[in-house]
């Protein structure tokens, strides 16, 4: 038996460990820990209602888009409004969130990602005129390679030019992602944590100058997604092929759905979106979505209760660290029962298991390409390919809705806040499926709940013995050199862990492994 | 001739209890650009030689701890220590927050700020987490969080340290105080106000600057928000929060705050959020004691 510890988790979002336990190079057992306790929803207990749109934001940094998006959706249902939005409000809310959205994919794919795939250095060799590199090729030369080393070393397979290439387009995607960012802070306001989003609709006045302000932006994005991202996902498969079956997962996927066409539909899950909502496993048949099937199971969680049954809004954290048994402060959130991963790919496959043409056409052309079966998408490059691909739907769609808005018309509506009501929003975040619910008494926050993307992929074991998403896709994989585990982080970082997200509300992290501890 | 040696300019980067948007922000710098800041000579021979940041780097685990533990020996009293995100100091802090491990037990995040932070050239407070508390700190703070002053204060650290708030701050108040210590050295103590921050960027209220300004003193005020007019009746903060947004503006300079049409929440004030809070309720003096009174620290 070996154990792996990687501690930090770096180039994700937040805190994370992970720890492995091994045998003749296999991983047999794995599981991850938070290293950062907040409580963003104790914080926010007593508080104006409306004030949630903006400390859910400080929950992530990098996704807080999502999160204002699903808090006002939620006040829009406590407020009893979700139907009355007026469209510009409703379109503004699409084009702010797929601003981040698009930011927020090309960091994870080359910020985040690509130093597990590209080799820096061998820009040192670089022979040509491209000045982003040639500084690079300086920067190599005065010998300070900071931050780029340390790092893992011995399986950086790109050819001398693509690699450089790929290192081109890092330089070239930190211009892009901050394009995104300004496109978004046109009709948001600024990011990180746009202000622009509340209950009622938006606060930014659309005018016929921003608008071609943002489509401009939003045009060269989406030469860069063609021309750039899309390839580069595509030329990192083609040499690192094994990666279609490595990272497998649990085969079911969770999708709440992201981008209203049509806003008169006050239930969530049945309204109108462009990335559809609903279940989906292997065998691609779409499932419909009910939130009442959602459970929270905490028998390997570090805390006091262990019903399996409870609905996030009834669920009760009283932390037990050191429980016999627990080994995570990331709850378990089941579906059914079942065990679901979120994010890009289960809302691409859902819209593709509907049968929409267009998500149907991309993504059949991707895996034609590699003489693919969609089985090879629940994989570590079928997430990196999904979510380019759904980078590029949303870019291209998005000039349509800038073309709806009607400059003039109203962005907002008036409400009043009611003494007593509860609220749902749900939403697919850039990392997936992302659920808030409230309470309101007294027009103050009673109960804030948020079940994010990141508590569904990194859970720990549920109550019937399950392992989580990201457990089950390391689970049974080969590691050829536990000194540099390429596999692993390529794995995690395929999930595009968010875990400030994950511990938002989950309490302190304990050091006891309990009986779980094995070497 | 031979080119002259650039200096390196070691930086380690910490994150505690943060959400990470202080990072994202700095990714957003437009001129010089991250990739200048990080690869170029961002200034003529000097060279931002950044050691350890966990969002970027492509290291993980023991290794980069190591990397970030022998840089603050081999460069003791030469490094800038960034500080991003408050400081838990729950009894058992490292339960709350740690960063990586020391013989298999987690280092706490109260630990790293203490042993970085004394032996650093200077130490940036990077965010409003950082410089007070912030977010992190909101009633009940759960977590027991303080920033980097209180921490410093309490264990008698003398390093000195520049606040840089903001819930993100600019990617200019970073960037601008980074090149100001490299081309001119720390700053003068009458260079900042009494929270520690550099007056260049925090010298002023914003609504000093504020382009709806002449709505306020003239008594036009937005009683809706997609409305022209002063914030004010909707919750505006801007009379008592010290930046220089209305001028500098966010993103590539494309909007801000009040420009898209939503109040100013205060985000860079030692009070935020509690004393600045509910964001979209009038300002009144009793809701705000000592919020914007520069003369009291």
């Amino acid at each position: 038996m070996g154990k792996i510890i990687i501690d930090p988790v770096t180039r994700i979002e937040g805190h994370l460990k992970v720890e492995l336990i091994t045998e003749n190079g296999e991983v047999k057992e794995a599981r991850s820990t938070g290293t950062l306790f907040r409580g963003i929803e104790l914080i926010l207990q007593g508080r104006d209602p409306r004030d949630a749109q903006r400390y859910v934001q400080r929950i992530c940094g990098v996704c807080p888009t999502s999160h204002s998006m699903a808090a006002t959706l939620n006040l829009d249902s406590a407020f009893g409004i979700s139907d009355k939005i007026p469209d510009n409000g409703r379109l503004l809310r699409n084009l702010i969130l797929g601003a981040a959205h698009i930011a927020d994919h090309i960091l994870h794919f080359y910020h985040l990602c690509a130093l597990d795939y590209v080799d820096i250095t061998k820009v040192a060799n670089y022979q040509g005129g491209n000045s982003a590199l040639n500084s690079i090729k300086e920067f190599i030369g005065r010998g300070e390679l900071g931050p780029f080393v340390p790092r893992y070393e011995g399986d950086y397979r790109l050819p001398d030019e693509v690699d450089q290439q790929a290192v081109a387009h890092y330089v070239e995607a930190l211009n892009m992602r901050r394009k995104g960012q300004e496109m978004l802070s046109i009709f948001g306001g600024k990011m990180p944590h746009n202000c622009a989003i509340m209950p009622g609709g938006v606060t930014e006045v659309p005018t016929v100058d921003k608008i071609a302000a943002f489509l401009w932006r939003l045009n060269e994005l989406r030469d860069f997604i063609d021309n750039v991202y899309l390839p580069d996902v595509l030329a990192v498969a083609e040499v690192y092929s094994d990666y279609f079956e490595i990272g497998t997962g649990c085969g079911n996927l969770l999708s709440y759905g992201s981008f209203d066409l049509d806003g008169s539909e006050t239930d969530l899950t049945k309204r109108s979106r462009l990335l559809k909502q609903g279940t989906v496993s292997t065998d691609l048949k779409l499932g419909e979505l009910d939130t009442s099937k959602i459970t929270e199971a905490v028998k390997h969680s570090w805390y006091a209760d262990s019903s399996d049954t409870r609905h996030p809004t009834q669920g009760e954290t009283r932390p037990e660290p050191g429980k016999a048994g627990a080994y995570s402060w990331v709850k378990s959130p089941r579906y059914d029962g079942k065990v679901y991963e979120v994010g890009p790919l289960a809302r691409v496959v859902a819209t593709y298991a509907s049968g929409n043409p267009r998500v149907k056409e991309m993504v059949d052309s991707v895996l034609s390409r590699f003489n693919a079966t969609p089985a090879a998408l629940f994989s570590v490059l079928g997430r990196h390919a999904a979510r380019a691909l759904y980078c590029k739907l949303i870019a291209d769609t998005m000039p349509e809705w800038l073309l709806q808005l009607k400059p003039g018309e109203p962005v907002c509506i008036d409400y009043t806040i009611p003494e007593e009501a509860k609220g749902m929003g749900l939403v697919d975040a850039a990392r997936g499926a992302l659920g808030h619910w409230i309470e309101i008494k007294d027009q103050k926050i009673a109960s804030y709940q948020c079940v994010v993307p990141s508590t569904w992929n990194f859970s720990p074991r549920d109550n019937n013995g399950q392992p989580g998403p990201v457990e089950q896709a390391l689970t049974g994989m080969k590691i050829k050199d536990e000194n540099n585990p390429f596999e692993v982080v390529r794995v995690i970082r395929s999930f595009d862990p968010c875990l400030a997200c994950a511990i938002h509300m989950i309490t302190p992290k304990g050091r006891s492994l309990g009986e779980f501890r094995v070497c | 001739m031979e080119k002259a040696k650039t200096a390196e300019c070691p930086v380690i980067w910490i994150q505690c209890a943060t959400c990470t948007g202080c990072s994202v922000s700095a990714l957003n710098s437009v001129s010089p650009s991250i990739k200048n800041v990080l690869i170029d000579e961002v200034i003529p021979g000097k060279h931002v030689n950044l050691r350890f940041q966990a969002t970027v780097m492509a290291g993980a685990g023991d290794a980069v701890i190591e990397e970030m533990k022998e840089t603050s020996v081999r460069e003791k009293g030469k490094y800038i220590l960034v500080v991003e995100g408050a400081i838990p100091t729950t009894e058992k802090a490292a339960d709350y927050g740690s960063i990586g491990e020391e013989n298999e037990e987690p280092v706490s995040m109260i630990d790293r700020v203490e042993t970085l932070g004394k032996d650093a050239l200077a130490v940036v407070a990077l965010g409003t987490c950082a410089a007070f508390g912030g977010i992190a700190a909101g009633s009940p703070n759960p977590a027991g969080c303080i920033g980097v002053g209180e921490l410093f204060k309490k264990k008698g650290i003398t390093t000195p340290l520049v606040n840089i708030p903001g819930c993100p701050p600019h990617p200019d108040w970073f960037i601008g105080t980074l090149a100001k210590v490299l081309l001119l050295g720390l700053p003068a103590p009458e260079e900042v106000d009494d929270y520690g921050r550099p007056k260049d960027f925090y010298g002023q209220l914003i609504h000093e600057n504020c382009p709806r300004r002449a709505y306020f003193d003239e008594g036009k005020f937005a009683k809706k928000f997609g409305d022209p007019g002063c914030l004010n009746e909707l919750g505006c903060k801007g009379p008592v929060t010290h930046a220089d947004c209305p001028l500098r503006l966010w993103n590539g300079g494309v909007n801000w705050c009040i420009g898209s049409g939503s109040p100013c929440i205060g985000c860079v004030e030692p009070g935020f959020p509690d004393q600045l809070a509910p964001f979209y309720k009038k300002l009144t003096e009793d809701i705000l004691p000592n919020i914007g009174s520069r003369e009291e620290v």
